[in-house]
This record gives C-alpha cells, sequence and structure tokens, in this order.
C-alpha cells in the first residue's frame, strides 16, 4: 500500500465525471426502497428480490466495471501512469493500492447503500440488510480484483466488462444453472444467505464452493494484474 | 553512471523497430539524433525500462533495466506523451514525485526542482491550465526532482515557444556540465548541435553515425548533392559545369537541369565562376535534397 498512489487514484476516480456513475445506481436503489415503502409493499420477498436482482444482480457488478478499471484504465489510456511506474515503487504494490481503492469505492458506493436500502425496507428483520451488504462488500472485493485486471490487460476492459457483466452474469447465469456456480454475484448471495435468516433468500452455490472461489479469484487477478505491471510496455506510436 | 546498449533489436511482428544497436552513453549531453519513426522513442523506452529488447541487453552500470524498478533511484524520465495529472497544481504534481521517491524531506526538493525549471509562480495552478511548454518544464522538474545520475527526454523541445526552448537548453547543457548522462531525441539538427557534446544518429532502426556536432556536420556536408538550376542557357552551362571533376552528373530537363555534385564545396566556388565565363546568367540554384530524411538516407547507404 503506497499512500501517494492511493491519493492520487482517490483524487483521479472521485475529481472526474465518474463520481456521477458512482452516485446514479445507489441513488436508485435507495429510491425505489423509499418508494415501495411509501406504497406499502416493504416486505421480506420483496426485498430479497430487489437485493437479489439490483443491489447485487446489476448495480454491483456496474459499479465494481466503474471502480475496478476506474482505479487504473484512465491512466494506462493517457499515459499518465508512467508518473508512478517510473518511480523506485515495486509494481505489485502499486497494483494492490489500486485494488484496494477500488474495494473502498464499492464498499462506499455499493455495500453501504446495500445496507441502507434494504434497512428502509424490513429494517433489520431476520438480518436481510447485514446479510446483503455482507454479500455485496465480499463480491464486491472479487469483482474489484477481477475488472483491476481487465484494465491493466486490455484497452477495452469497459467493453469486455460491460459483456461479462450483462451477458454472463445475467443472462447466462440466470438461463444455464451450471454457470452461476462460476458468477461472482452468486457467491455474494451465498454470504448473505449464510448471515440472514430469511425464508425468502435461497443461494444457488454452497458456501463451502462460494468462499474458496471468491478467495482464488481476488488473490490470483490482484497478483496477475501486479505481474503485468511489471512488463508494462510503452509501445509508442511509431 | 552509464546506459550500455549491446546489440540490441526490437521488432513487432514482422516489423524492425530497433536493428542491431551497439552503443554507450556516458556523462555529458547526448542527442539521439533521427527522422521521426527512426526508432528513437523505442530506444529510449528500452532504455528507461520501459520496453523489453527483443534480443540484446540494456544494463545502467552493469545492472539490467528491464523489470526492475530500482533503476528509477538513478534514472529521470521525460515521456514525450503529456503525462501529466491535469487535476494536480504543478506543485501537487512534484511534491507526489518526490514522495514517490520516498525522498527525506520531500518539500524542499520539490521546491528546488521547481526552481531548476522557474515554475515557481504558477506552481499553484492546476496543470490543466500550464501551456505546453510550462507542462514540459513541470515534467522536467518531476524528472529532476530526486537528483538523478541520469536523465532520458524523449523530444523535450516538441511544441515550447522559442524562449522556452532556450531556457531548457541551457538547462539540460547545465546539467550535462554538471556530469550527470543526458540523453535527449530530437529530429532536429540544429537542436542536437547546440545542446550535444555526443550525438547518435538512428536511421530506419539503424545506428547509422556517431561523434561530436563537427563530424556530423561535416559527414552531412561532404556527402554528394543534388541541384537544381535554371540558367539563360542551360546546355551552355552543362557542357562547362561537366569538365569538372567535382559535378558528378547532370540531367537536362525542360525547366532546367539537375546537378550532381560529388564535392560540395568545390562545386559551390565552380558554379559562379563557370558562369561568369561562360556568359550565363543563372536564374535559380537550389539545393534539391536539402531535406533532412535525404541526408539521412545518404548516411543509412554510407553505413550499410
Amino acid at each position: 500500500m503506497n499512500t501517494v498512489v492511493a491519493g492520487i487514484t482517490y483524487r483521479a476516480l472521485l475529481g472526474r465525471r465518474r463520481i456521477v456513475l458512482l452516485l446514479l445506481l445507489p441513488v436508485a436503489l435507495i429510491g425505489l426502497a423509499v418508494l415501495l415503502r411509501a406504497f406499502g409493499a416493504a416486505d421480506q420477498a420483496t426485498a430479497v428480490e430487489l437485493m437479489k436482482s439490483f443491489a447485487i444482480g446489476t448495480m454491483l457488478p456496474l459499479l465494481g466495471l466503474i471502480a475496478g478499471t476506474g482505479v487504473i484504465a484512465p491512466e494506462i489510456d493517457d499515459g499518465t501512469i508512467i508518473h508512478l511506474l517510473s518511480k523506485p515503487i515495486s509494481r505489485p504494490v502499486i497494483a494492490q493500492t489500486k485494488f484496494l481503492v477500488a474495494v473502498t469505492m464499492l464498499a462506499v458506493f455499493a455495500a453501504l447503500p446495500t445496507y441502507v436500502a434494504a434497512f428502509i425496507l424490513v429494517g433489520n428483520e431476520d438480518d436481510i440488510a447485514v446479510g446483503f451488504a455482507t454479500g455485496s462488500l465480499v463480491a464486491g472485493i472479487a469483482y474489484a480484483a477481477v475488472f483491476l485486471l481487465l484494465g491493466v490487460v486490455t484497452r477495452h476492459a469497459v467493453t469486455i466488462g460491460i459483456i461479462y457483466a450483462l451477458v454472463w452474469e445475467s443472462l447466462v447465469g440466470n438461463l444455464i444453472a451450471g454457470a452461476r456456480r462460476f458468477s461472482i454475484q452468486s457467491w455474494g448471495q451465498s454470504i448473505a444467505d449464510q448471515i440472514s435468516a430469511s425464508p425468502f433468500l435461497e443461494a444457488d452455490v454452497a458456501l463451502g464452493f462460494a468462499v474458496p472461489a471468491l478467495l482464488v479469484v481476488t488473490v490470483a487477478a490482484v497478483f496477475w494484474a501486479g505481474q503485468r505491471l511489471r512488463v508494462f510496455s510503452l509501445t509508442g506510436d511509431e | 553512471m552509464r546506459i550500455e546498449l549491446s546489440q540490441v533489436s526490437r521488432w513487432y511482428g514482422n516489423v524492425v523497430a530497433v536493428n542491431d544497436v551497439t552503443m554507450t552513453i556516458g556523462p555529458g549531453v547526448t542527442g539521439l539524433l533521427g527522422p521521426n519513426g527512426a526508432g528513437k522513442s523505442t530506444l529510449l523506452h528500452m532504455m528507461s525500462g520501459f520496453l523489453a529488447p527483443s534480443g540484446g541487453t540494456v544494463t545502467l552500470d552493469g545492472t539490467p533495466v528491464w523489470k526492475n524498478h530500482q533503476i528509477y533511484r538513478n534514472i529521470g524520465l521525460v515521456p514525450e506523451r503529456e503525462g501529466v495529472y491535469g487535476f494536480l497544481t504543478g506543485w501537487q504534481f512534484v511534491l507526489s514525485a518526490a514522495r514517490l521517491h520516498g525522498l527525506p524531506d520531500p518539500e524542499e526538493a520539490a521546491r528546488k526542482a521547481l526552481a531548476t525549471v522557474e515554475m515557481e509562480e504558477p506552481k499553484d495552478r492546476r496543470v490543466e491550465t500550464y501551456s505546453k511548454g510550462m507542462r514540459q518544464r513541470v515534467k522536467v522538474a518531476a524528472a529532476l526532482v530526486h537528483d538523478p545520475a541520469v536523465l532520458l527526454l524523449d523530444e523535450p523541445f516538441n511544441g515550447m515557444d522559442p524562449r522556452q526552448r532556450l531556457h531548457l537548453m541551457d538547462l539540460v547543457r547545465n546539467m550535462g556540465a554538471s556530469g550527470k548522462t543526458i540523453l535527449f531525441s530530437s529530429h532536429i539538427l540544429e537542436e542536437v548541435e547546440r545542446v550535444a557534446q555526443q550525438i547518435e544518429v538512428l536511421v530506419s532502426g539503424r545506428h547509422a553515425a556517431s561523434g561530436n556536432f563537427r563530424e556530423i556536420r561535416r559527414l552531412m556536408t561532404d556527402r554528394p548533392h543534388l541541384f537544381m538550376i535554371r540558367s539563360s542557357d542551360d546546355r551552355r552551362l552543362a557542357a562547362a559545369l561537366v569538365r569538372d571533376d567535382s559535378t558528378g552528373g547532370i540531367t537536362l530537363r525542360a525547366d532546367g537541369m539537375e546537378v550532381q555534385a560529388t564535392e560540395f564545396r568545390r562545386f559551390a566556388r565552380l558554379l559562379p565562376r563557370v558562369a561568369k565565363a561562360e556568359g550565363v546568367r543563372l536564374h535559380e540554384v537550389s539545393p534539391a535534397d536539402e531535406d533532412l530524411e535525404s541526408v539521412f538516407s545518404y548516411l543509412i547507404n554510407r553505413s550499410s
């Protein structure tokens, strides 16, 4: 962890228009929760459905994409990354720092709003709010790692990331049961299910698979991102 | 400190960007001269640890440069691309460089570096409000902040106005005089001549020539020159010129003649004398190949 790298990364992320993107979805989530509550539809079934399909199913992968690629891809694009890489700091440390910045972003803009929205709907009933907030945080950590890696490996990180988040996680995951085993948001739901006692929540993937999978994916992605930064090349315009 | 390149090549697929270059960059100012697309940036990227050579080795005082972030304790790099965070002020940018280097007194180092490039006054403005020359100077300050023994600059004078250019040239010269190893790339001979003691010429990825500016200048003027001449009687003038050894060949065209001069200086004296003796009026004498590209292509043919 390097505080100078972290400081510059935070400023780059929060200073640009990206902050609007980061705020849009959590505000929509909390707005929906308030509306549902106002119309008297705030029961456990609704809460679990909203958390599953919107908070973890849509918002989390998209925010993961924005934060995970956002901590590094724009800097690689405009060449500012050279400022960090031409210093006597180990490149894996730079990757790890950027990863931690993305994680804190997801904690604030995804996990926290998830808790707030669930709390508005059902309070602390059956630990639904805590369960989904924790699931969202843990899955967010994995998303941050995967999308950071994507941002280092390819210039088309956002396109590929959107295709992954929407096509694989949403479409394929919903149509083919087996694919859900290899979906970060399913692993997040397993964590939520473990914590929450709600009868409306049933995870597709066993915790015994989800936890090791989350660990392996996160550690491998951050490690690989560091290795890719070590061989970062300027190919120039020639 | 010395940067040593030993039989360094770099290719992208079938395209060879740098071809078997061997050179040593020692203390003082070295200019890397070559036309656009000659492979200067590729070579600089390999020297600064931002590109792996496809063949050969690049070392800094014997230590390999590639995949070695410790080299940046001794290397300052000024890349050609902007590469400056627009949302930081000049002060924050240079200070961040000092902190990233883990210097004991980063504020003092940043202040000194900004003073060196005369950027103290606008240092509290955001970099995005700077002119191109100011950005360039702030980049130089960030590269100098840890007082590196080696400074690598990629086309540093590009886009600067004449006054800024002169100032940066002075700065580079002074640092070279103080014993630092400085390498900068440029495609402009005059620029390189004014700053560098040592010139390395790169053409089409190959190391075409090496020497001080006098040697390089001589190489460039002693080559055969091609002149376009229009006169009151081309045929008569051609017949008289061809008698002298300094004329290599003449092609008569509808709108004048092309004369190949093998010895530049002798031909330059010969032409007016012959014209006067023959009573021929010269309407136009212009070099047909004075552009740098043809100078370079001559050099590359000579070296192969």
